[in-house]
């Protein structure tokens, strides 16, 4: 494996690893799209810390991202507690408004910089080619800097994400720790901007977390979850764009990931959608049992065993747990019964040891 | 016309158009959806651009709306699982079809004049160039045509189902149980947001269309506190932001569409600093003065309280009051200033002194703030 394409996959892993985990306290609050947000929003920070710096080093540029996606966010949180307007509204205008206001700075900068700013749009679309060794450290070390907070206030992140009501009435002090949420995200996004771009960002955040929650219902399980697809996606993303000419990385990681929500969301063990439907399916089964053994029982005590039994006997027989009606109607479709009009049901074979 | 005039008319009708459904994305709680399906738009004009080669042609139009609906349905579809919540379905679907159409233009389009900025950023300085032209004649910027036949539309269409949007959007159940049918409505307006997303992206930019979709609503809902108000509003706002947007994207010379997606966010943040009642600085204001009204009634109570009393001079000294009301002296000298002015407080020498309106006004208050004892 030649070293461009270890640096590479080395980043994207560690970028699925950072977002994939720290997209859990989005998506655990209803919040996915908040990297959605702060991915548009950090473009006019972006550009200006280039004007302002003339430099196009990674960590600067992640800084002014930072920045502008941070002010977005607190700008949204300001709309929500002074205002009627909704969370996804407010975070909608948030994410247009500053992103049109990069696209200026964007128009301004082609002006006045000329071609030194070229490469800044890297940041819109994403080009994981472009990863050096410094942009691996730098991401290494935010990631270390964010797990090590995760850590520190474990519990009190917990107690917020879940039960924020709860948390208040202990006296933890809410504001602030929701805050530091925002900050930790802000962190996992703009680490993803440079390698998957600003668009495909919230996938990155979202879809890890989705397909982790599907396997556990503890929060450090389905961090832990979150991280492990995350890294997995974005190795195995990175791989694959190598191995054909213009196999964009940012599309392959968002698709691989997309992919493992959707296999989560099928065949996680009991929350899986496969699952469910075995399940209900032998439920069926049971209660077609159910139904047939108490039409036999009736045939068998009745002095005619071809007498029809209309439905209210046989779910008083059966209980209230078994709707008797769509059961028989199931065992008709398959040739067991057979509905007399205005009379009831009745067996379509006589039933063994009837008199 | 000026192609300055031209690029005017076109944006505003375009604000005029996104503004209308716009309007009730932002009641539904549903604003985010228009970001979906601008993003997810793209596999359908890249697929269409395949098959036709020519980027103005219909049936990327066409394409695109319905890639643009396969975003709502499939949104919705994995909502019903009941596995991921609504922020996550839509965070899960639209990156995954705009992953498709990048790649799409990336493998096979190498060579030709397709790429994805054009898709998010649209460049509304081009408009001038497309004109339509029917049997020689100019008739104008094709945009103009497009921008003004989607205005009708969305018009007409949400003239014709004003009370069933209306009353869906407040209350489905109730919709429902009258005979409306919320869920094809649903469907409707998402179909109208799709194509109004495609037709306008062209011109001005995904981007754009989800500022113009979300922006004035979100400012008109500041002021308006009745429907009609609100669709006005939102369409006054939306065309409004389209002048200084785009006279600051002359002056300055930077991308039109940019400029204007940041004048709705300016407008927006003027609205909410200075609606009356409801803005920012009125509150502020109103929160002042109630403390500032609430401080000269405990006053006005305390000397009420030791009126005729044998504490009464030590109670209505100006050096003790301020220590007994725990307020600093510079409260205490405007509250006594206020107090002065309105002719409720007099002083003699240095002793407050509650005049006859004074001991009215501190009785009525009294008798307000006290609850009344129960008759049973």
């Amino acid at each position: 494996m030649d070293f461009t394409l270890r640096i590479v996959m080395t980043g994207a892993a560690l970028l699925g690893l950072i977002s994939g985990a720290l997209g859990t306290l989005a998506v655990l609050r209803r919040q996915g799209l908040i990297g959605d947000a702060v991915a548009h929003a950090a473009l006019p920070g972006i550009v200006l810390a280039f004007l302002l710096s003339g430099s196009k080093a990674p960590v600067v540029l992640q800084l002014g991202a930072a920045v502008s996606g941070t002010l977005a966010l607190l700008w949204v949180q300001a709309i929500l507690r002074t205002t009627r307007i909704r969370f996804d509204a407010a975070l909608g205008m948030a994410l247009a408004v500053f992103f049109g206001l990069g696209v200026v700075l964007l128009s301004a900068a082609q002006h006045t910089a000329g071609a030194a700013q070229a490469g800044l749009d890297r940041f819109l679309f994403g080009q994981a080619a472009t990863l050096l060794r410094e942009d691996l450290l730098v991401m290494a070390g935010a990631g270390l800097l964010a797990f090590a907070l995760v850590l520190a206030f474990w519990k009190e992140i917990q107690l917020v994400l879940f039960d924020e009501a709860y948390a208040a009435t202990l006296g933890l002090p809410v504001r602030r720790l929701q805050t530091l949420l925002i900050v930790l995200l802000v962190v996992a996004i703009v680490i993803g901007l440079q390698t998957v771009g600003v668009v495909l960002m919230s996938a990155v955040i979202v879809a890890p977390a989705a397909a982790a929650r599907q396997w556990s219902s503890r929060y450090g399980r389905v961090l832990l979850l979150a991280g492990l697809f995350g890294l997995l996606s974005g190795a195995l993303g990175a791989w694959i764009s190598s191995l054909a000419p213009r196999l964009p990385t940012g599309p392959l990681i968002v698709l691989l990931l997309t992919a493992l929500a959707l296999l989560s969301v099928l065949v996680a063990p009991a929350r899986g959608l496969l699952w469910q439907h075995i399940r209900r399916r032998q439920a069926r089964e049971t209660a077609r049992q159910a139904v047939m053994a108490v039409l036999q029982e009736l045939a068998r005590h009745h002095p005619d065993a071809e007498h029809p039994h209309p439905t209210a006997t046989i779910q008083a027989a059966l209980g209230t747990d078994v709707p008797a009606e769509a059961i028989l109607r199931d065992l008709e479709r398959r040739g067991k019964v057979r509905h007399m009009p205005d009379q009831g049901w009745q067996l379509t074979e006589r039933p063994p040891h009837t008199p | 016309m000026s192609p300055a005039l031209e690029i005017l008319l076109v944006a505003m009708l375009t604000a005029a158009a996104c503004a209308l459904p716009g309007a009730f994305l932002v009641l539904r709680r549903l604003s985010l959806v228009s970001d979906a399906i601008s993003h997810a738009v793209l596999p359908g004009i890249v697929l269409g651009f395949f098959l036709t080669e020519n980027l103005q042609h219909p049936l990327l139009l066409v394409l695109a709306g319905a890639s643009g609906l396969l975003t709502v349905y499939l949104i919705e579809l994995l909502e019903k699982t009941g596995r991921l919540r609504e922020d996550t379905a839509i965070g899960l679907v639209f990156p995954a079809l705009f992953s498709v159409g990048v790649l799409l233009i990336a493998r096979f389009a190498g060579q030709v004049h397709l790429d994805t900025d054009a898709v998010l950023l649209g460049e509304l300085a081009f408009v001038p160039f497309d004109r339509l032209i029917w049997r020689g004649i100019d008739l104008g910027p094709r945009a103009l045509w497009t921008m003004a036949g989607l205005l009708l539309i969305n018009a007409l269409l949400i003239r014709l189902l004003y009370k069933e949007l209306v009353l869906t959007t407040f209350d489905a159940a109730t919709a429902a149980v009258l005979g409306f049918r919320p869920v094809l409505l649903h469907y409707l307006l998402m179909g109208l947001v799709a194509v109004t997303v495609v037709a306008a992206f062209h011109a001005v930019g995904a981007i754009l269309v989800i500022a113009l979709m979300i922006g004035p609503p979100a400012a008109a809902l500041l002021l308006a506190r009745r429907m009609p108000t609100y669709l006005l509003g939102s369409l006054l706002f939306g065309v409004l932001s389209a002048v200084p947007g785009y006279g600051m994207a002359r002056l300055l010379d930077v991308s039109i569409a940019g400029s204007m997606a940041t004048m709705v966010g300016v407008l927006f943040c003027l609205v909410w600093l200075l609606a009356p009642e409801t803005g920012l600085l009125a509150r502020w204001r109103r929160h002042r003065r109630q403390q500032r009204d609430f401080a000269l009634d405990l006053l006005l109570f305390h000397l009420l309280h030791h009126e005729h009393r044998p504490e009464a001079t030590a109670e209505r000294h100006r050096a003790t009051l301020p220590l007994h009301l725990n307020w600093t002296d510079e409260k205490f000298a405007r509250i006594l200033e206020e107090g002065q002015r309105r002719g409720w407080l007099r002083l003699e020498g240095r002793m407050v002194r509650l005049t006859e309106a004074g001991r009215r006004h501190a009785q009525k208050r009294m008798e307000t703030l006290t609850p009344a004892p129960h008759t049973t």
